[in-house]
């Protein structure tokens, strides 16, 4: 394959890079564009680790082809907030020190982005089954749970 | 906390690392910026927490605030040794160390400012940094009363740290510093690690432990492949280095095609490993005895259970990373080893070069619960980097890298054997195990090397001889052997088998899960036998007092329902042990459910670690301790068959997911007075047993294989 020009829509601005189009996105957002926040873990699809929104959907980067995102919306995790103010998903994650080593939080954080802006108040199952693709070998799951029911506590308090 | 005389060694890591300066540094502000106190400890922040523990307990006895505090990464440059950050020693190692070095460093500068003030010690009072005369007049700060190497001697540990009373911060859930980056996802690994110029490798592994490289296909073609700097290529160790990951993804993948290996591979077949590994070559130690005739002989009946525990895998999240470059010949490695200065050892043999040379930094990787190839990719990214001097290369092992090459937590074989009296007393007590070795770390062997590469080198190192962990020291398969109940005879039997057909090392709690799980659940058919309630049962065969509260607390808050018997598909079972008999204290009931498969639906642990430094620090580790060894319990075994390792993917190798973890809920016993001790693996062994049990209350059998799978259960109730 030959290298192209790709014009790419991250985190709300335009983005060129030149890269092989067949090209998982992942590498394109970590390499090209500096953005670390996606992770890899698998490059299988099987982890969650390298998630991020496109056009609002949960995606696994790692297996997403970056020519097939041109003119799409994808959001990363840098996306949402910054250390210094973070996003209240982000927020509900420091509250309930829901981390232990932090690799999977990431784009456990962008499946819940999903999850709430289609569901604001969603049950404990509901939480698993949206998280269910995600693995987190800390087990901090728990604390993950509890970390989306007070963001949705909180996104809902402010709507 | 009493006084160290001066004959006695220095607490903790000052030991062996005397330097005050070597762990704490005053760094005075740089234009707009804050006078701040480096800390530089030995140990290395895995996931656990620890920095922001250490950093605590500095903040603490320097009485500066928490923000004033710089942890520094460890480096072999500029770190004190600490060796290995593992078996939860991170607190007692390195945070004892700190914290006299504090207590000496603060003591110091009020001796300074005691003079310069003329004034007596006992007149002054210290505010964050800043030291002054009690009712007002002079002051002066840290950063202005230290002198140039001031601290550029050796701790004499005289100066006592502070007493329970006099804390700030040190018992308090501080958060955690590091998690604010973490989930706003700003570079926080090695993986993340850009550097100017920096390619990008892979490696090409055999296909299985004793395949060697015969030939490449038109290696050629690999070489002219777009972006390709360097084939690397020294007896079977192959790698590719490319100017961008996705060129080095499709190097390696063509490499990969084109290489032939001779494979001389044999494994026992898994469904008979057990029985295999008994076969093998061992030496029999045994590592606990006590003998009592007279009560040996009212014996009234005698039961024996056996045991098995498979491969388990550390199965990171995160793949192995390290990035290296050579400049001027020598080396400059960052990786997320969990002891670099014992890495730099095996690294100068496989590199073949003195150890000064090597310049190895600690970066964070994802959660290791252990040896996995962190180790082995430092000098895979060595040996890449060795090959384009003066620029950094990244090497990232693959998914498969890992699941084939980890290190897997060993397989073992347990018999039990114990005799109960009339009253149903436990009289007579017998543990015999089998296992590989627990630890093949890197540094400590005279010979050979337990790096990977360094096996498939042109020029090979040999493997070298496996070394057993002294119970001394916490054991290793042995941990967790000797019964914490008061038996009037017992015998501990460990069968170190020095033969690994599978690659083993160590994996968090070592040899505890497996020991534990047996103890544990051969404590409830010994109950069931007595005709007594498992909590009872347990109490009647302790006198220490610290594990008698953690199985009262827990038992207390699940609600405990006694021996009220299962209904077929739902059970409550209890678990207990002191990690290495001699660290935390820790209790878990857990609740199951048989449905399709077993879940566990409810966990509730009670542990006690001493004085608890962060609180929640420990009941997160607590958490996932729990969660981690419900999924060792219920799902996982590594597959392998006579001609390898067959765990590719996570298809192979299932853990845990959202939708089956259970309800976890931790009770925390704060031991102010006792000494603070690490609580990272306290939980694992109790889980799986509890597990055990609550599934054998359920369904009225026993599973004594591990994992629980659907398949054993349904095995065992025919
Ligand atoms: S890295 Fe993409 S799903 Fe695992
Ligand atoms: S926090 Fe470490 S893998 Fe989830």
């Amino acid at each position: 394959m030959t290298d192209t020009t790709l014009t790419l829509r991250v985190n709300g601005a335009e983005r060129t890079v030149t890269c092989d189009p067949e090209t998982a996105l992942l590498y394109v957002l970590r390499n090209d564009l500096d953005l670390k926040g996606a992770r890899y873990g698998c490059g299988q699809g099987q982890c969650g680790a390298c998630t991020v929104l496109v056009d609002g959907k949960p995606v696994q980067s790692c297996n997403v082809p970056t020519s097939e995102l041109a003119g799409r919306d994808i959001v990363t995790i840098e996306g949402l907030g910054t250390p210094e103010a973070p996003h209240p998903l982000q927020q509900a994650f420091i509250d309930e020190q829901a981390a232990q080593c932090g690799y999977c939080i990431t784009g456990i954080v962008m499946s819940a982005k999903a999850l709430l802006d289609a569901n604001p108040r969603p049950t404990r199952a509901e939480i698993g089954a949206a998280l269910r693709d995600h693995l987190c070998r800390c087990g901090t799951h728990a604390r993950i749970v509890r970390a989306v029911e007070r963001a949705a506590a909180a996104l809902s308090a402010a709507r | 906390m009493s006084r160290t005389n001066e004959s006695s060694p220095l607490p903790g890591s000052l030991s062996v690392n005397p330097r005050l300066d070597q762990w704490i540094r005053l760094i005075p502000a740089t234009p707009g910026g804050r006078d701040t106190v480096g800390v530089s400890p030995g140990k290395v922040d895995i996931g656990q927490g620890i920095s922001t523990a250490l950093a605590q307990i500095a903040a603490d006895e320097l009485d500066v605030a928490l923000e004033r505090i710089a942890m520094r990464a460890p480096g072999t440059d500029a770190s004190p040794n600490e060796e290995m950050t593992s078996s939860s020693l991170s607190i007692e190692h390195s945070g004892i160390a700190i914290r006299y070095a504090c207590a000496e460093v603060r003591a110091t500068l009020l001796q300074k400012a005691a003079e310069r003030f003329g004034v007596s010690v006992e007149r002054l009072t210290v505010e964050d940094g800043t030291v002054s005369v009690v009712g007002g007049g002079q002051s002066a700060t840290y950063w202005e009363l230290a002198e140039p190497g001031m601290f550029s001697r050796a701790a004499t540990a005289q100066f006592p740290p502070k007493s329970p009373d006099e804390f700030r911060l040190i018992g308090t859930s501080v958060k955690r510093l590091d998690i604010p980056a973490k989930v706003t996802g700003r570079p926080s690994y090695v993986h993340d690690m850009m550097l100017p110029g920096m390619l990008h490798a892979r490696v090409v592994r055999p296909p299985s432990y004793e395949a060697r490289l015969a030939s490449i296909d038109d290696e050629a073609a690999v070489r002219a492949l777009p972006g390709l700097v360097e084939l690397v290529r020294d007896g079977s160790f192959l790698a590719v280095v490319c100017e961008t990951e996705a060129q080095a993804l499709r190097a390696a993948r063509a490499l990969r095609n084109r290489a032939k290996w001779d494979d001389r591979t044999r494994l026992p077949a898994q469904a008979v490993v057990h029985e295999h590994l008994k076969t093998l070559p061992q030496s029999l130690h045994v590592v606990g005895e006590k003998t009592d005739a007279a009560a040996a002989a009212t014996g009234a009946r005698t039961l024996s259970a056996a045991f098995t525990k498979p491969y388990i895998a550390h199965a990171s999240i995160g793949p192995s990373c390290a990035v290296a470059v050579w400049n001027e010949g020598r080396p400059e490695i960052w990786c997320h080893s969990q002891g670099i200065f014992p890495l730099r050892v095996d690294l100068a043999k496989a590199l073949r070069m003195p150890e000064a040379e090597i310049t190895v930094h600690h970066a964070e990787g994802a959660g290791c619960y252990g040896h996995n190839g962190a180790d082995d990719v430092a000098l895979d990214a060595a040996l890449a980097a060795r090959a384009v001097p003066g620029r950094p290369v990244r090497l990232q092992w693959m998914r498969e890298d890992e699941f084939q090459w980890e290190p897997f937590g060993p397989a073992m074989s347990i018999e039990l054997t114990a005799s109960l009296d009339a009253d149903g007393r436990i009289v007579d007590w017998t543990h015999e195990l089998w296992s590989n070795t627990q630890s093949t770390r890197p540094g400590r062997q005279p010979e050979g090397t337990w790096l990977l590469a360094g096996w498939h080198l042109a020029d090979p190192l040999p493997k070298p001889p496996p070394r057993m962990i002294p119970i001394a020291g916490g054991g290793g398969s042995d941990r967790n052997a000797i019964p914490l109940y008061d038996f009037p005879n017992q015998k501990v039997l460990h069968h170190f088998i020095t033969e690994m057909p599978v690659r083993v090392s160590a994996l968090r709690s070592l040899g505890a899960f497996a020991n534990v799980y047996a103890i544990e659940t051969f404590m409830d058919e010994l109950a069931e036998a007595a005709g007594i309630d498992p909590v009872e049962f347990r109490l009647r065969h302790l006198k220490d007092a610290r594990a008698r509260a953690v199985i009262e607390a827990a038992a207390d808050r699940a609600g405990w329902k006694g021996r009220a018997a299962g209904d077929g598909s739902t059970g409550m079972g209890i678990g207990f042990a002191q990690y290495k008999n001699k660290q935390s204290y820790c209790a878990v009931v857990a609740e199951v459910s048989l449905e399709e498969d077993l879940r566990v639906t409810r966990c509730v642990a009670a542990v006690e670690s001493g004085l608890a430094i962060n609180p929640d620090g420990i009941i997160n580790q607590t958490e996932g301790g729990v969660i981690q060894a419900v999924s060792w319990t219920l799902k996982e075994a590594v597959p392998f068959d006579e001609r390898g390792i067959r765990c590719m993917t996570w298809d192979d190798y299932p853990i845990l997911r959202f939708d089956e973890v259970p309800e976890v809920d931790v009770v925390l016993i704060d031991r102010p007075d006792q000494k603070s001790m690490g609580a990272g693996e306290a939980a694992q062994g109790p889980t799986g047993a509890a597990i055990g049990n609550a599934l054998a209350r359920a369904i009225g059998v026993r599973v004594r294989d591990l994992p629980l799978t659907k398949d054993r259960i349904a095995k065992a109730l025919v």
